[in-house]
């Protein structure tokens, strides 16, 4: 489904990582580690097409996502280190501008069903400014339950979540895999997903 | 699950944008506090004689009216560009171009619109004729999104740079010079009793070029930056 080949990516004049290949299939997960400055936020970007690479290409389903454009952005969701959502809208405005930028219409049943799995429970309405910082990512992760984009990248998604939210991410991943879903991501932190094998991408 | 049609998306990012603002009521209350303040400034400063006010008039109202739409430009994108929203638009499966008009559009109705509806009042202030009055606000009705359309692409292009601000002003004013000369040059017509027309549909030209030329370029220019 997602093949890399001989990807390269250059930052300024240093040369992060070159002759990168791998490929993911339907119900795989990857796992980038490398320490930090290695390109894994770098990697991921690539991957998304923000970054256009140095050499080599990056396809899905058998074309170039450079080709694909619009197509691929519809099957993907992207979560970076910025949890993009808004401090002066609630979670609720939050998640259903956030689906309707990627795309899908969701109705306020939905979106709130969505919140409360990620432990938000009467925090719906309240303006995200006056949650914590795990709580906004949970709001920024609610957007995984809303979607149907085969493909997952997260960058860091584990970052300022609790034990319990953590859980309910290996959960979630558990799932998404199952159905036949895709998975890269970026952690410092553990993470296992019951009867799934963790592939890793070493970066040096 | 529903996919969202263009016309919805435009629709969702204009309203995103509009309840934004309208929860930061200051930053819009800047730009027009600004533009009330510079044309009141010139009867204090070059004196209180009518008829010089009459000539000068909608070359205050329109210079003023530049660069108060200068003003917001800087936070166009850079707001979403720092809390992440920006990727996610770039990744919106429909049509980045659209999704930018919709940012465009959202940015006039909430720094140009106002000028165009305060704009009268100025004009009154200077003495102007109820028909040239008219002819100013037609002429910023067309004027305005252009402005904001041309300061877009200079907004996505800046994005992220030490100095934007300043830099995003020194870009796009030099290509405001043709909304500024077919604007100010519609009222005097009118006040001189010629033709205003061709300098209004010259305006009018100038929105359709910029509408379908502009929204395309910011998002290059947005994809560029954001690399």
């Amino acid at each position: 489904m997602l093949e890399v080949s001989n990807l390269a990516c250059v930052r300024g004049d240093h040369r992060l990582f070159a002759g990168l290949s791998f490929s993911l299939s339907a119900g795989e997960l990857m796992q980038v580690q490398g320490a930090n400055g290695s390109g894994k936020t770098s990697l991921l970007r690539t991957l998304c097409g923000f970054i256009m690479p140095e050499a080599g290409e990056v396809c899905w389903r058998g074309n170039d996502i450079r080709e694909l454009e619009e197509e691929y952005c519809a099957e993907l969701v992207y979560l970076g280190h910025l949890n993009a959502i808004k401090d002066d809208l609630n979670a609720l405005e939050n998640l259903r501008i956030n689906a309707g930028l990627a795309g899908c219409a969701i109705d306020d049943k939905r979106a709130v069903a969505a919140l409360r799995r990620m432990g938000l429970l009467g925090k719906e309405l309240l303006p995200v400014k006056v949650l914590s910082q795990g709580q906004r990512r949970r709001v920024a992760l609610a957007r995984l339950l809303v979607s149907d984009a085969p493909l997952w990248i997260l960058d860091e998604p584990l970052a300022a979540l609790d034990a319990g939210a953590v859980d309910l991410m290996q959960e979630l991943i558990g799932e998404h895999l199952s159905n036949s879903g895709m998975l890269i991501f970026t952690t410092h932190q553990p993470l296992q997903v019951a009867g799934v094998e963790i592939r890793s991408l070493a970066l040096s | 699950m529903n996919k969202l049609s263009l016309s919805s998306l435009l629709v969702l990012v204009i309203r995103r944008d509009l309840v934004l603002a309208l929860r930061r009521r200051a930053d819009v209350l800047i730009t027009l506090i600004f533009f009330v303040m510079v044309v009141s400034l010139f009867p204090l400063g070059v004196g209180p004689e009518p008829e010089m006010l009459r000539k000068m008039a909608s070359g205050v109202v329109w210079v003023a009216a530049l660069l108060a739409s200068m003003l917001s430009l800087g936070r166009m994108f850079s707001v979403d560009y720092q809390d992440g929203t920006l990727e996610q638009m770039l990744l919106v499966p429909q049509s980045l171009s659209v999704l930018v008009l919709g940012k465009i559009l959202a940015h006039w109705m909430v720094s140009g619109l106002p000028l165009v509806l305060m704009a009268p009042v100025l004009g009154l202030q200077f003495g102007l004729p109820m028909q040239s009055l008219g002819v100013l606000m037609l002429g910023l009705l067309l004027g305005t999104p252009v402005l904001s359309m041309i300061g877009a692409v200079g907004a996505a292009l800046t994005l992220g740079l030490r100095g934007g601000g300043v830099l995003v002003s020194l870009l796009v004013l030099p290509l405001c010079i043709p909304v500024l000369i077919f604007g100010s040059g519609a009222v005097e017509a009118a006040a001189s009793g010629m033709n205003y027309a061709s300098h209004l549909s010259l305006l009018a030209a100038l929105l359709v070029l910029a509408l379908v030329l502009t929204p395309w370029v910011t998002a290059q220019a947005l994809r560029i930056s954001m690399e």
